[in-house]
């Protein structure tokens, strides 16, 4: 477990889900989760439509409930206890696949808007965060605009200033270039893989292989709500050892 | 080379061709761009005119407008002196004249009140809301009520006219709106007991008419209440209004609810947000925008129904007409009476429409450029 990158919170993993299960109403969307991510790590979830791999990440900041099993975030365990999901949440930011930018907002408000009203800052500090990471994401020339009158691939950009004006340990992104147009994804993806160099422990649901390869520790594969394959990108997409890896793998490669 | 080709100076943008300008290019473009419309305009004009110019000729041309008495009355055109000599009682209803001073003091506060709100151009919004919301209605209630500082005490049975039409609109108004958005988030809950105390409030009040609400208020709450307590009746009846349209608000605001995507609620809830900050801060605002329309409807619906306290026995504007036409001097102006407060009526809500359009125009930020 331990590891050079080790911080100061110690060797305590920033994610660990034991024996989760899920259920919506009779069907079983998680079964037997066990999934561990330490520090600084990054990892790509993949897999076929319906396989669960976005319930499982929202499960991580209770997005959803799961019914069985456990789930601690940054060594604290989380229970139905509002109070510990909202701290949980401060720790774990999220970018969505439709981006879900607040549109009666400016870019910048959008920003602020949590380190304002949860993290209590005064208005001027909340802005200077907020234009540092405009600035990083390169945006900070649109900062006064509304979300309506932006880009795809810019309004995602924002998205993850937006995440990432709370300082988290950890972001989640659940399918964040799926819903853009193609030539947007790179300028998201880009902003990704600055992330990671940076050392942000990462889990990301996408089928962009190309960043699983550059970036990923690891690769996870699911299907029908359970992990089938875990493994280092050269491994995962030189020698995939199960036959519904293989399948899949074929399928989003094949052209 | 058939099927290739290549552009190698790129189009730069014009300007589009130039609209035609003017009242004549209009009138030709949407009235008289060909035989058949040109028929139809003529026949329209001209059904417009027939039905409207008797009414233009009574109310304006042949009408009489000074004087003050019935003598003044030349009986070809309406006598809008019916309304001038009544006006007094119209406005203030049976509010003793020499207080009278207290209703404009509150009609001019309002005024002012309602100028800084509604303007965007002057500035200190947040002291506007927080006079309009706790320094005006405790001003006005002394004021009006009095029994206070030296303030002769005017009981509410002696309000009436726009006065109390105005009173009832605005506290049904200021009341009905908060309370429909805490039933609508209340519907919305996920704790069953809050989920059904809510329904339960909003059915309830929305299967009632309102005059059963009224009557209720005034007739069938005092036999269940100790006679020692006694409630005002203008009181019960404005609680009474102010929950009945909070039902029917809730519901145009569940409406708006519903249609706030689940993204909204989630990206607020992964911020770290708490419910209240979700629902104040990102949901209510985006929801409220959108049923501007029926928030307004409702609000014109009550501002008309104030009319129904009648019914229990307070004069409102529609009742203080009423009551003029059965003073022996002035029989048979009916129509004068009936057509100023249909007049009265249409300028308030024509103007909470306007301003409403007005309103979710300023508010649009989805597509400005």
């Amino acid at each position: 477990m331990s590891q050079a990158t080790a911080t100061s919170h110690g060797d305590t993993p920033m994610i660990e889900m034991t024996g989760l299960n899920k259920w919506y109403g009779d069907f079983h969307v998680l079964r037997d989760i066990d999934l561990t991510v330490k520090r600084g790590e990054r990892i790509v979830v993949c897999g076929p439509s319906g396989s669960g791999k976005s319930t499982l990440i929202r499960c991580i900041n209770h997005l959803e409930t799961h019914q069985q099993g456990e789930i601690v975030v940054n060594g604290v365990p989380m229970t139905q206890d509002v109070k510990r999901i909202e701290q949980i949440r401060r720790n774990v930011g999220m970018v969505f696949q439709h981006f879900n930018l607040f549109p009666h907002l400016s870019v910048l408000e959008n920003c602020c808007l949590s380190q304002t009203w949860v993290q209590k800052k005064p208005r001027a500090e909340a802005e200077k965060t907020a234009m540092e990471y405009l600035e990083r994401v390169q945006i900070a020339d649109q900062a006064y605009k509304y979300p309506g009158q932006l880009s795809g691939g810019q309004q995602q950009r924002v998205a993850i200033a937006r995440a990432l004006c709370m300082r988290p340990e950890v972001m989640l992104f659940d399918e964040p270039t799926s819903a853009l147009d193609p030539e947007m994804i790179k300028e998201v993806l880009d902003v990704m893989v600055e992330l990671a160099r940076e050392g942000m422990t990462m889990l990301c649901v996408t089928h962009e292989m190309g960043f699983a390869k550059t970036v990923a520790d690891r690769v996870i594969f699911m299907d029908q709500g359970q992990i089938i394959e875990e493994a280092p990108p050269e491994t995962f997409f030189n020698n995939p050892r199960s036959e519904r890896t293989k399948l899949f793998l074929s399928q989003i490669l094949g052209h | 080379m058939a099927g290739e080709s290549m552009r190698d100076v790129m189009i730069e943008a014009r300007r589009p061709p130039n609209a035609h300008r003017g009242v004549l290019k209009w009138l030709q473009r949407n009235l008289f761009n060909g035989p058949i419309n040109s028929v139809v305009s003529v026949v329209t004009i001209g059904v417009l005119l027939w039905v409207l110019w008797p009414f233009v000729q009574w109310a304006l041309i042949q009408a009489d407008w000074l004087g003050d008495s019935r003598q003044a009355c030349s009986g070809e055109g309406a006598c809008w002196v019916f309304i001038s000599a009544r006006f007094e009682s119209i406005i203030y209803g049976f509010y003793p004249e020499a207080a009278r001073w207290r209703v404009d003091i509150v009609f001019a506060l309002m005024a002012g009140l309602l100028a800084w709100l509604a303007i965007p151009r002057i500035p200190g919004k947040r002291w506007a809301a927080v006079i309009a919301v706790v320094g005006f209605p405790i001003a006005a209630y002394f004021l009006l009520l009095g029994g206070h500082f030296g303030l002769m005490h005017v009981s509410t049975r002696n309000w009436g006219g726009l006065m109390l039409t105005l009173t009832v609109a605005t506290i049904g108004i200021v009341g009905s709106l908060p309370i429909g958005i805490i039933l609508a988030l209340g519907r919305r809950s996920n704790m069953p007991l809050v989920r059904a105390v809510s329904v339960v409030f909003i059915e309830f009040w929305r299967g009632v008419p309102l005059i059963t609400v009224l009557f209720m208020a005034s007739v069938m709450l005092p036999l269940f209440v100790p006679t020692e307590v006694e409630f005002d009746k203008l009181l019960r009846a404005l609680v009474g209004i102010m929950l009945f349209w909070s039902a029917y608000m809730a519901e145009v605001i569940r409406g708006g609810l519903q249609a706030i995507p689940s993204g909204q609620d989630e990206a607020g809830k992964a911020l770290g947000l708490g419910y209240w900050h979700r629902m104040g801060l990102i949901v209510l605002p985006q929801a409220l925008k959108l049923v501007i329309p029926g928030i307004v409807n409702t609000f014109i619906a009550l501002f008309k129904d104030t009319s129904l306290v009648l019914i229990i026995g307070l004069f409102d504007l529609l009742a203080i007409i009423r009551a003029g036409l059965t003073d022996s001097d002035w029989l048979g102006f009916a129509t004068e009476g009936y057509v100023f407060a249909a007049l009265v009526f249409w300028v308030f809500c024509f103007s909470m429409s306007r301003y409403s359009q007005y309103i979710e125009k300023r508010l649009q930020t989805g597509h400005t450029n």
